[in-house]
């Protein structure tokens, strides 16, 4: 059967994809996010995994608000980047795992997790940052599944609700029969807001408990609802959820490989948390 | 609850997604090049074609924030359209919250409560 090796979950904002094109890794802004991702490069290394299952949020590339999924995935043998309105430079395409990608949908479709699949997918710099932060050579090693969470529009999925998706995926992917090394991706977050009069709040206390929780108490953030979750973390802050269903994958207990957080890169706050399976 | 239970915000939800369908798409039409050239060249012209109110147009007209989100717009979309003209988050940031944006941007550094 294929396996969890462990779990990645960090920030996305277009600005890194940005200094990533214009070289600022070394800028004094930069460098404390930048300085975060080497140990789990390391990791990534030695752990040498087939396949990463990126959970994010898409910003309007591939889905627009007429047809607004609430959990999608991919099921394509390729995924492409493109401008998402801002001319970055796009990143080399990504490999899929139809097969794989269908057992997912099979296994989570059993367990009532309705899922819009997607045989062509565009995917954007929630999905693309944190693959070119993990692998800056950006000469990807893995095949990838996108799992997609309506973060953008509410009524969004609850907490509890991602969370248990993430659980599932964790079963689907122990019921395949390859041999497989999975890593799982979770990328958003942490608290940011970039709309309104409340434009730039921050919440590091909420942070750095939300860290610790996925750590030693795994649903202590699906006490809350989204609405909460907003108010806590900011409108773009509920991006969590995504960390929320990267989390579900793994079991009960797991070890902390690595943390970084760091205030702000653009208006958010990054952060950047590995855990592996005990 | 409230429909928005958050101070200071407007929660992107079904009401806003409806009012600002027609703004909203416009912003994604930015994913192309050629649609921001376009939109440069006549502006009204552009959003007459997207069927924008009068509001969402003089909003876009004005570059003003606020408005574009009163009348629907989603942030990630407003980026798109923010992108335009070269405006990054702060500038917005600041925008909505009445700062400079040295002012926002130290906002976001006292975050770090240090």
């Amino acid at each position: 059967m294929a396996e969890i090796v462990g779990a990645i979950s960090v920030s996305h904002v277009p600005a890194i994809g940005g200094a990533i094109a214009k070289g600022l890794r070394n800028d004094p802004y930069w460098k404390p996010f930048f300085d975060g991702f080497p140990p789990v490069r390391e990791w990534l290394a030695q752990v040498r995994p087939d396949v990463a299952v990126v959970v994010y949020n898409d910003h309007g590339l591939n889905f627009f608000l007429d047809k607004m999924p609430t959990f999608a995935i991919g099921a394509a043998p390729e995924y492409r980047n493109a401008d998402e309105g801002w001319g970055i430079p796009v990143v080399p395409p990504f490999r899929g795992d139809p097969a794989l990608s269908w057992h997912l949908i099979e296994s989570l479709v059993a367990e009532e997790f309705d899922l819009v699949t997607c045989q062509e997918m565009r995917v954007d710099h929630a999905f693309t940052l944190p693959m070119a932060l993990f692998w800056p050579d950006q000469n990807w090693p893995v095949r990838t599944v996108p799992v997609v969470v309506n973060t953008v529009q509410a009524p969004l999925p609850s907490a509890a609700r991602c969370f248990r998706l993430g659980q599932a995926i964790g079963r689907a992917i122990a019921s395949w029969p390859g041999r497989e090394r999975v890593v799982v991706i979770g990328s958003g977050g942490l608290s940011h807001q970039l709309d309104g009069e409340r434009a730039g709040f921050i919440n590091k206390d909420f942070d750095l408990r939300f860290i610790d929780s996925l750590v030693n108490d795994p649903t202590w953030a699906t006490k809350y609802s989204t609405a909460e979750l907003v108010e806590l973390a900011g409108t773009q802050g509920i991006e969590l959820l995504n960390w929320l269903v990267a989390r579900g994958t793994l079991p009960a207990r797991v070890r902390q490989r690595h943390v970084n957080y760091h205030i702000p890169i653009s208006n958010t706050a990054s952060g950047l948390l590995l855990l592996d399976p005990v | 609850m409230s429909r928005q239970p958050v101070p200071g915000t407007i929660i992107f939800d079904g009401e806003q997604a409806r009012k600002g369908y027609a703004l909203n798409k416009m912003c994604y039409s930015f994913n192309e090049a050629d649609n921001r050239t376009a939109f440069l060249r006549d502006e009204d012209l552009y959003c007459a074609r997207y069927g924008l109110t009068a509001a969402q147009s003089e909003a876009i007209r004005s570059r003003n924030v606020p408005r574009l989100i009163d009348a629907g717009g989603n942030a990630y979309y407003l980026a798109k359209f923010a992108g335009i003209f070269g405006l990054d988050m702060q500038d917005i940031g600041a925008q909505q919250t009445g700062l400079t944006k040295d002012q926002f941007k130290a906002r976001l550094l006292a975050a770090r409560g240090e």
